[in-house]
Order: C-alpha cells, then sequence, then structure tokens
C-alpha cells in the first residue's frame, strides 16, 4: 500500500499545473464569457494535445494507458484553475466519440431530468451532446436540439439553454452506470481543486488584509474557517483518490459507496470553502471583481451534475449492510 | 498510487488473524467496569499475551523488545485487532503509548532497562500527570512545584485527568522547577512511584458515570532526582518528542469501530418503531448517516496517506493533525443520530427497550470527551491554522 502520489503522478500534477498557469490563467478563463458557450476551442485543443481527454484510453488509441486516478489528479488542477467546460463529459466520452480524445471534438452531456424541460450547459461551444438515460447513452447533435439560451445564467461561465424535448440520438459504446460512475468521480476531483484554491485564496486574503491593525489571520474566528477549510479538501482529495482506485480495482470494495462519498464530499468541500473564501474577503468577497464568486456559483453548478451532495449521501446509507457486519 | 497492501502485509494480518482467533476463544469475560483491580488484572493479562506472542510495542525498536513494525504493520495490527473486537490496551495507554515512547526517546540508558521491558509485559501500569486545574489547553502554565532537596524533589500540587491512577505502578509527572523562567522553560519531566507518600488519589465521576481519571493530589511527594527524564527545566521539549513517535496510526481503533457502529447503527434504525414503520424509514436520518459514513470513509482514507506519508518519510504530515479534529467532530455527528434513531430507547443504560440500545448510549456519553481530551477541537483549528496554514499566531 503506497496511498500517496507516485513520482509520475506528481510530474503529472505539475505538468498539467504549470499549462494551466500559462495558458489559463484566471483572465483567460473569465474571458471565456464572452465566447459562444463559454468554451475556449483554441485552449481546449492545447488541453488535448497535452492529453487531458485521452489519460485513461489505450497506447493504441494515443492514449496514456493510465488509471481513473491519474485523471482525477489531472482534474484537481483542472478545478483549481476554475477552466470553464465540459471537461467531464469530453473526458468520459473520449473512447466512443471521435476527435473527444485530442480536443478537436468537444464533448458536452445531460443527464436523465426530472420534469418537461431541459436545461443543458455549454450547448454553444460544443460539437456533440451525449444524453444519459437509464438504458443507453446516446449521441445527438447540437444542431438537431431546438434549444433558448436563457440570458442570465448562475455561473456567467456555464452558459445554459432550455431545450423542451430531446431527440433520441444514436447509441454510443457506453454504459450509463460506468458514465455516471466516472464523470462523479471526475466531478469530486474538479470539485477537489475548487476547494484547495477557495481554501488557498481565503489564507492569501487573511494574512495581507488588516484590521484592527493585524493581520485579521491573526484572530481564531478566521483561523477556524480556513482550519475548517483545509480539513475538507484534505478529506475529500483522499476520499476521490479511494474512489477512483476503487474503480480501477474493484476488490478493494464497495466501489458504489466510495464514489457516492468522493462526490458528497467534495461537492460539500467546493461549496463550503467557497463561502469560507467570500466570508474571510469581507465586502470585497461580494463583489464582482474578486474570483470568489465564480467558484462559489460554479460549485453551486456541478452539485446538480453526477448526482447531488444529497443523492450521494442516501446513495452511501443505501450500501449500509442490513446486517450486522461480521 | 496504491492501496493494495503487499504479500508481506498480507501475510502479517493472516497470521494476526489466526493468533486472535485462537486466543480471543479462551479469554475470560471482560471485568465490570468499576472493578479496578480486576479491570487492572484483566488488561494487563492481555498485554502479557501480546508480550508473548511478539505484538507488543509493535513499533517500538528492537533494542527495547519492539518489534520495529513498519507502519503499515501498526495500521493492519489496529485494524485486526479492533475488528476482532480485542481488548482494548485499556490500563496499559500511558505506558505503551505515551511514557514508553518518551523514555524510549529521552530516557537513559538504565531509566530504560529499568521500565521499559515491564511496560511491555504487562507487570507495570503507568498514568499521566500533566494536566492541572488552572493548566488545560494552556498546559505549558502548569504550577505543580518540585524544589531540590539533596538527591531528591520535594514535589507539591495537584494534577487533574491522570487515566488510571488509581491502578498505576508510576506516572509520567510534568513540574515546575524553575518558576522565574519563561513558561515552557521551566518544566521537569519526572517519574513519579505511585506508591511514595504524600499521594492523595480521588476518582473522578464523568457524565458517563465512574471512568478511569482521577485528581492526583501531591503533598511533599519525595522523588528521587535519579527519577529524572532528561535534563532539568527540558520537559517541555520532551513531551513534544512523544508526539514524533506518531506515525498516523492514533486513530485506526476508533475509526475501524466507528465504521462498525455507524453500520449497526443503519440497522438498529430498521428495528426502531415509528408510528408507522421504523426510523430508517426516515430520510433525514439516512441522509444524515450516509454524510457521517462518508466523512468516516474519507477519513479512513487519509489515515491510510498519513501511514503511506510514514513509510516514506517517517512521519505522518499534517494530514495527522485533520484526522484528529475531523474524527472527534464526526463522531459527535454519529452519536447525536444514534440518540435521534433510539428516542425514547435512549432513557435507560439497557438493551430490554430496544437491543443494542445500550452500546449506542455508552458510546454516546463516551465520545463527548473526543473533542476535548488531548487539544479541543479548537485548540485543534489553532494548531492547524498556523502549523499548516502558516497563519499568525498574533
Amino acid at each position: 500500500m503506497d496511498f500517496e502520489l507516485s513520482a509520475d503522478q506528481e510530474a503529472l500534477r505539475d505538468g498539467i499545473a504549470e499549462l494551466l498557469a500559462g495558458r489559463f490563467g484566471i483572465e483567460r478563463v473569465r474571458a471565456c464569457e464572452n465566447l459562444p458557450g463559454a468554451v475556449d476551442r483554441e485552449r481546449w485543443r492545447e488541453l488535448g494535445e497535452a492529453g487531458v481527454f485521452a489519460l485513461r484510453l489505450p497506447e493504441a488509441d494515443g492514449g496514456l494507458d493510465l488509471g481513473l486516478v491519474d485523471a482525477a489528479v489531472v482534474f484537481e488542477e483542472l478545478g483549481a484553475a476554475l477552466v470553464p467546460g465540459p471537461l467531464v463529459w469530453s473526458e468520459v466520452c473520449a473512447g466512443v466519440v471521435g476527435g473527444a480524445a485530442d480536443g478537436s471534438t468537444v464533448v458536452g452531456g445531460v443527464s436523465a431530468q426530472v420534469g418537461d424541460r431541459v436545461v443543458i450547459e455549454h450547448l454553444g461551444g460544443i460539437d456533440a451532446l451525449a444524453r444519459v438515460g437509464s438504458e443507453r447513452v446516446a449521441r445527438l447533435e447540437p444542431g438537431d436540439v431546438t434549444a433558448e439560451p436563457l440570458a442570465r445564467p448562475l455561473d456567467p461561465l456555464t452558459p445554459v439553454s432550455l431545450v423542451e424535448a430531446l431527440p433520441e440520438g444514436d447509441p454510443l459504446a457506453l454504459a450509463p452506470a460506468r458514465a455516471r460512475r466516472d464523470g462523479a468521480v471526475l466531478c469530486a476531483a474538479y470539485l477537489v481543486g475548487m476547494a484547495r484554491a477557495m481554501a488557498a485564496s481565503g489564507v492569501v486574503y487573511a494574512l495581507e488584509r488588516e484590521q484592527f491593525d493585524r493581520p485579521i489571520g491573526s484572530f481564531q474566528s478566521i483561523k477556524h474557517l480556513l482550519a475548517d477549510a483545509a480539513v475538507r479538501v484534505e478529506m475529500a482529495r483522499a476520499s476521490v483518490h479511494a474512489a477512483a482506485l476503487h474503480v480501477d480495482d474493484p476488490e478493494l470494495g464497495d466501489v458504489r459507496r466510495a464514489v457516492a462519498g468522493s462526490k458528497h464530499l467534495a461537492g460539500e468541500a467546493a461549496i463550503a470553502n467557497a463561502r469560507t473564501a467570500l466570508q474571510v474577503h469581507g465586502g470585497m468577497g461580494f463583489t464582482w471583481e474578486v474570483d470568489v464568486h465564480l467558484y462559489l456559483k460554479r460549485a453551486w453548478v456541478l452539485d446538480t451534475v453526477f448526482g447531488s451532495a444529497d443523492e450521494h449521501a442516501d446513495a452511501v446509507a443505501a450500501c449500509l449492510s442490513s446486517f450486522p457486519l461480521a | 498510487m496504491d492501496l493494495r497492501y503487499t504479500d508481506a502485509d498480507e501475510a502479517f494480518r493472516a497470521e494476526l488473524r489466526s493468533w486472535l482467533e485462537s486466543t480471543l476463544q479462551d479469554l475470560p469475560a471482560p471485568p465490570a467496569r468499576d472493578d479496578w483491580a480486576e479491570r487492572r488484572r484483566y488488561d494487563t493479562d492481555w498485554q502479557r499475551r501480546l508480550h508473548d506472542a511478539g505484538y507488543a510495542g509493535l513499533n517500538w525498536p528492537e533494542r527495547v523488545g519492539g518489534r520495529a513494525a513498519s507502519p503499515s504493520e501498526q495500521l493492519i495490527f489496529l485494524e485486526e485487532t479492533t475488528r476482532a473486537r480485542a481488548p482494548y490496551v485499556g490500563v496499559n495507554f500511558v505506558g505503551t503509548l505515551h511514557a514508553g515512547p518518551t523514555l524510549i526517546a529521552e530516557a537513559s540508558e538504565e531509566q530504560q532497562e529499568r521500565y521499559l521491558p515491564s511496560i511491555l509485559r504487562g507487570d507495570e501500569v503507568w498514568c499521566q500527570g500533566f494536566s492541572e486545574p488552572t493548566a488545560g489547553s494552556d498546559l505549558a502554565s502548569l504550577r505543580t512545584k518540585a524544589v531540590r532537596d539533596g538527591d531528591e524533589y520535594v514535589v507539591n500540587g495537584q494534577k487533574i485527568w491522570c487515566s488510571f491512577a488509581q491502578v498505576a505502578d508510576f506516572c509520567e509527572l510534568l513540574v515546575r522547577t524553575d518558576p522565574e523562567a519563561k513558561k515552557q522553560a521551566g518544566i521537569t519531566w519526572l517519574i513519579l512511584p505511585m506508591d511514595s507518600p504524600g499521594i492523595e488519589i480521588r476518582p473522578i465521576d464523568t457524565v458517563a458515570g465512574s471512568s478511569e481519571f482521577a485528581e492526583v493530589f501531591l503533598g511533599d511527594v519525595r522523588v528521587p532526582v535519579a527519577n529524572r527524564v532528561g535534563d532539568e527545566n527540558d520537559g517541555w521539549r520532551i513531551t513534544q518528542v512523544t508526539f514524533s513517535f506518531e506515525r498516523g496510526t492514533a486513530f485506526v481503533s476508533e475509526l475501524v469501530d466507528a465504521r462498525r457502529l455507524a453500520n449497526e447503527l443503519a440497522v438498529l434504525a430498521r428495528r426502531a418503531p415509528r408510528m408507522e414503520g421504523s426510523a430508517w424509514d426516515d430520510a433525514t436520518v439516512r441522509r444524515e448517516l450516509g454524510h457521517i459514513v462518508a466523512e468516516l470513509d474519507a477519513l479512513w482514507a487519509l489515515t491510510k496517506r498519513n501511514v503511506s506519508q510514514a513509510e516514506r518519510t517517517g512521519s505522518p504530515g499534517p494530514g495527522s493533525m485533520m484526522i484528529k479534529l475531523a474524527y472527534s467532530e464526526a463522531r459527535q455527528r454519529l452519536g447525536e443520530l444514534s440518540l435521534r434513531v433510539l428516542d425514547r430507547a435512549a432513557l435507560a443504560f439497557s438493551d430490554d427497550l430496544l437491543s443494542g440500545a445500550d452500546e449506542l448510549l455508552e458510546e454516546r456519553l463516551r465520545t463527548l470527551a473526543l473533542t476535548i481530551a488531548a487539544g479541543t477541537s479548537q485548540i485543534q483549528r489553532n494548531i492547524i491554522a498556523e502549523r499548516v496554514l502558516g497563519l499568525p499566531r498574533k
């Protein structure tokens, strides 16, 4: 057992972090608001060339033959940088939608939704739409979808469209359970990155902001908020890595419980840490100028995909045995 | 990254399992909780069995009779013994996990030879004399005074929260030897024989009823200078060294047991009657339990992460500080949820109303201490903020 990043995984993490720092700084991220579907296609290609979507594909298909945990390491960095777009869907569909692996095709997605009307993210910026139903995953062409863009999305970097009805589409060679499971883990990894970035942002601000002639980070009330935020990151990350390893090696234990727990904790961590960062930033945290609201809004958005924190808590409970353990 | 154990680790586990299976079979029933003489006998008998089987002092170096086991073997040992419901470390807690490791790191060769083997064999029991009525979270402000008189220190003062003092042979005692120095700089670490004249022990009744805790009053107690560990006034550093023995496994037993209890609660909730159906039909109960279990599972994963780091570097890293805080808080929530599920079956310590209720109720009371003992949650948050996040002390 060695539940720490390997040297290769550290190199993977550092490599993607460096790429994102150079090519997807927060100014570039914010600029996505004005692009169709908020997808930066030029940079998306660069992510594809760096292997972001092909990590888990076999080498014969141009992939790196890595595991879900390696992909989780990369997605944590994407989340920390708040890279917009349907990254998780594109990774999950990379083996079944041509061009997704190298970033030349942007794949969005939608899961079965309750109610008549369907909300779809990033519709204006995608080339294919994966629809996950109870029986199958289908590929839809965005051009075939009649949709109304909504003028004021909650997250300015996640534009949404309203669709009255979805066509059936063509079946993809991807099991719905697998799409949901892998999507939940990668989305959770992305949320861990967001939670980490928000915890760090709170610490930086608490060190520089002075009130009553002291850095506010010297006050216990602020320290305790930030300590809790740091704990949430460590727990959620350990949970996500464990879930990813369970997916790749089901003999380790209950995969469903591990996956549900990870999305639950990561979602909670991202929301709570963004709230913490907003509170620590005081009035500045309430402004459009400071990045915190972008993270908080994204965290709210991502709690609605691949299962909400509530749904996953219920799923964990459902995994508990109805018999005393031996 | 890998959660699979090595073949060597699995072999260690298999051997331990088979030893536990055969040993636990003919273990006598545990004594009544208030019968301290019998509890000492029971716990030290278990320690002796561990010793004879080569499982005592698992993480102690071989030169003092330990096994020099790796952190992952420690993890496996604690996991398997807890799962098998083997006796808890009990009265051997301070000796094997606190005073012993301190002596290994800081005591003279003679002191080590005198005290360590008898801790490992379960021959002698230790207690802790650190906290005082006016020195809790601010431990370094302790006031129990030791004045040098020839070859002896004369000790006067009062200690509190001394676990197992009523059955202990020795006490790891912190005393103030220099009242003028900065508070951390005037403390000395002494080995106090508990049969010394001038010691009065008063058991403390806790919220759970009787407990292992006691107050210890020290009136002109004479302690040989030879019983000092390390230099005079160097005791504060020595207490810190103790923690460097930690390999990320401090909460393994607690976590294994908490995860078992969470499952027990899911089972019991199906039997806990409500107006219609059972407590398990209440979606808020299931959701809260799911949340707690997700946290406990994450803490279990984080424990493995810390152990892995200890394997690599010798130290478990900042994650081990976080586990104490997060575990004790999660455990409070599990306790609260237990009471919600038990409802009126929680009104007495009894299985007559609902089988399994007694244990959950005992655990609810016992675990109230978790967010207080060994550093309150508030102190833990300060430590994380200052030592991990680098926020200023003032």
